[in-house]
């Protein structure tokens, strides 16, 4: 391809770990996301808000290529995206995800979900990746589950250890596809508690969601998509306090 | 995370007519007036049915007799098949050599019954598998140690049916698997290969195929080379058998949500990797029921291989009945095989609802 595809890195010169440029996407004829330029700095958080169908899933899961992009490019930790499969997985195991709907795997317990992408991806012994997991597991105050598979646990524990399953593999940076939406309201507090330290321990976080406290207490950046587009993006402050765009004025309205 | 509270009230027993023989009665065989007729039709028919059998097959007959004890009773004449049963069991297999089939199908059932147990699904498992094998084949075909070789031709009866249906089974799987992912491939050409594959053998009936392999098949082979007839039919068994499991593990794949994929995928876990961990043990899991269907008639299709001129447990029966001195015993033969298959596949079938309960992890 180019250059950047070969860049070998362990962090990218610019300093920059996302780097999307002029990127479009289309479903068939349906022109999904327009000319989207995002550059998110190591550490940074950003929180992704708009209504919905206007992209902003869509544009987190182009960025460990669970969409494919037309035009473009999507640098991730110094790796291009395109059809190298080789290079897909590369940044996969350098991006973790958090889905809404968990996706645990229901045939394994909770420790072998934590230890599956360790061990086959990361060739990490299996002693080894028991003691990470269970690290995690206490760090999403789960350990005691470990035993017990995905069907015996609530939303909000499940949402749990889907983050530390994606933890285990030591991302760079966590993407999260609206994690507390599938959540009944009280079990929400627990995974945003999770995300929040989380978030206080410096990881790179990209989050899609309508809990706007988190985005006021979290974000560095806050980010309102419609129709595709990236409408607005500023600090929560700014963000809130004085929105510049008629769209996002009504946006906020509705919400909150 | 904690249970509820225990509730803190009286909990009633509920009335004595809706539970015990009495509720069960009341509620299942005579909760209308029709259910209590058909109820009442359902005992008559049974009045008229059950004791006669049971005076034919139990009182009125005879065990263990020469055929001419047969000739002057009521009851059933059990007899034909302790008097056959080494012609059944073994067929055609030679005279004094039968201990060594015998002892195949003894190592066979002792391996099956060991690798039931989940705790066995191991490597070493694999290894003890190859090490029966080939001792099985050994015993079989002979040659070595003093034992005569005896012919596959000459492979009949049980031992037949036996290893027809259990390669035909173990082999067809793992074949199926590998057709079903193929058809759902991204790759036309192989996708295209594996629709063409099972379309056309599940547009054929077995029977047509088994003519195939021993009249058509050997007509391709260059003079001289011949293919072993037995080998050719467990092909057919295991190429048949293998495009209806296709279609059924495809079934269980696409039953899969997509959430699982990408889990899989956002992890870096390649495309075998997501399919040996993550997708096929659930899909399999969903398709236990339907493929023990296709399994349980693979078993019995083996009697199929009658017509191209093997003696499987059924044909080597009938062997038997067309002997003059057994003539008119075909009730009692074909109950005795009836009951053989049947504990076959009801020992399958308990089988697969334990190994079912076994797997379920809730949701």
């Amino acid at each position: 391809m180019n250059e950047t595809a070969n860049r070998k890195t362990e962090t990218p010169a610019d300093g920059l770990i996302i780097d999307v440029r002029g990127m479009h996407k289309w479903y068939g004829d349906f022109h999904v996301l327009s000319d989207i330029n995002l550059q998110v700095k190591l550490k940074e958080r950003i929180v992704i808000c708009g209504p919905s169908g206007s992209g902003k899933s869509t544009l987190i899961r182009c960025i460990n290529r669970l969409e494919e992009h037309q035009r473009g490019q999507i640098i991730v930790n110094g790796t291009e995206l395109s059809k190298d499969i080789k290079n897909i997985e590369k940044v996969r195991t350098e991006v973790g995800m958090v889905f809404q709907h968990f996706n645990l795997f229901p045939h394994l317990t909770i420790l072998e979900n934590l230890t599956l992408g360790p061990i086959w991806v990361r060739k990490t012994p299996k002693k080894e990746a028991d003691e990470m997991a269970m690290m995690y597991l206490e760090k999403v105050h789960i350990a005691e589950q470990a035993l017990k598979y995905p069907g015996q646990l609530s939303g909000g524990q499940q949402q749990r250890v889907a983050i530390a399953r994606s933890l285990c593999m030591k991302p760079k940076v966590m993407l999260f596809d609206e994690p507390t939406s599938a959540l009944d309201p009280e079990m929400i507090k627990e995974v945003l508690d999770v995300m929040i330290e989380l978030a206080e321990e410096g990881m790179t976080m990209l989050v899609v969601t309508h809990e706007m406290g988190f985005a006021k207490s979290v974000a560095d950046r806050v980010m309102f998509m419609d129709y595709g587009e990236i409408v607005e993006q500023n600090t929560p402050q700014e963000f809130f306090d004085n929105p510049q765009h008629e769209r996002t004025k009504l946006f906020l309205s509705q919400i909150l | 995370m904690t249970n509820p509270p225990a509730a803190k009230r009286a909990y009633l027993k509920p009335p004595i007519t809706e539970v015990g023989v009495i509720g069960w009665l009341r509620n299942n065989l005579f909760n209308t007036w029709y259910n209590s007729l058909l109820t009442v039709l359902a005992l008559l028919l049974l009045w008229q049915v059950v004791p006669p059998f049971f005076k034919w097959a139990f009182i009125d007959s005879v065990w263990n007799s020469p055929a001419e004890a047969c000739r002057d009773i009521e009851g059933a004449c059990w007899s034909v098949i302790p008097q056959n049963i080494s012609f059944i069991i073994f067929g055609f297999f030679p005279d004094g050599q039968q201990w060594r089939p015998g002892i195949a199908m003894l190592l066979l059932l002792g391996l099956v019954i060991f690798s039931k147990d989940r705790k066995h699904w191991k490597k070493s498992l694999g290894i003890y598998w190859l090490v029966g094998l080939v001792t099985m084949a050994t015993l079989m075909y002979g040659g070595v140690f003093g034992m005569p070789v005896v012919e596959t031709d000459q492979w009949s009866g049980l031992p037949l049916t036996f290893m027809l249906a259990l390669f035909g089974m173990v082999a067809a799987y793992p074949l199926g698997v590998l057709l079903a992912l193929g058809r759902r491939s991204t790759m036309p050409a192989i996708k295209t290969i594996c629709v063409v594959y099972i379309e056309m053998i599940r547009g054929v009936p077995l029977i047509s195929l088994l003519f195939m392999s021993s009249v058509m098949f050997p007509l391709f082979l260059p003079e001289g080379v011949s293919i072993d007839k037995v080998l050719r039919a467990q092909v057919a068994i295991i190429l048949f058998t293998a495009a209806y499991i296709a279609e059924v593990v495809r079934g269980g794949l696409q039953a899969m949500e997509r959430g699982q994929f990408e889990a899989a995928d956002s992890l870096g876990l390649n495309y075998s990797q997501t399919m040996r961990l993550v997708i096929l043990p659930q899909a399999l899991k969903i398709v236990i029921p339907p493929s023990l269907g296709i399994l349980l008639s693979a078993f019995k299709d083996t009697s199929l291989v009658v017509i191209i001129a093997l003696y499987d447990v059924l044909k080597t029966t009938k062997v038997t009945l067309s002997n003059p001195k057994w003539t008119g015993f075909s009730t009692e033969a074909y109950i005795f095989l009836a009951i053989f298959y049947f504990i076959c596949c009801y020992a399958m079938s308990n089988y697969s609802r334990k190994l079912e309960k076994e797997l379920h992890t809730g949701r």
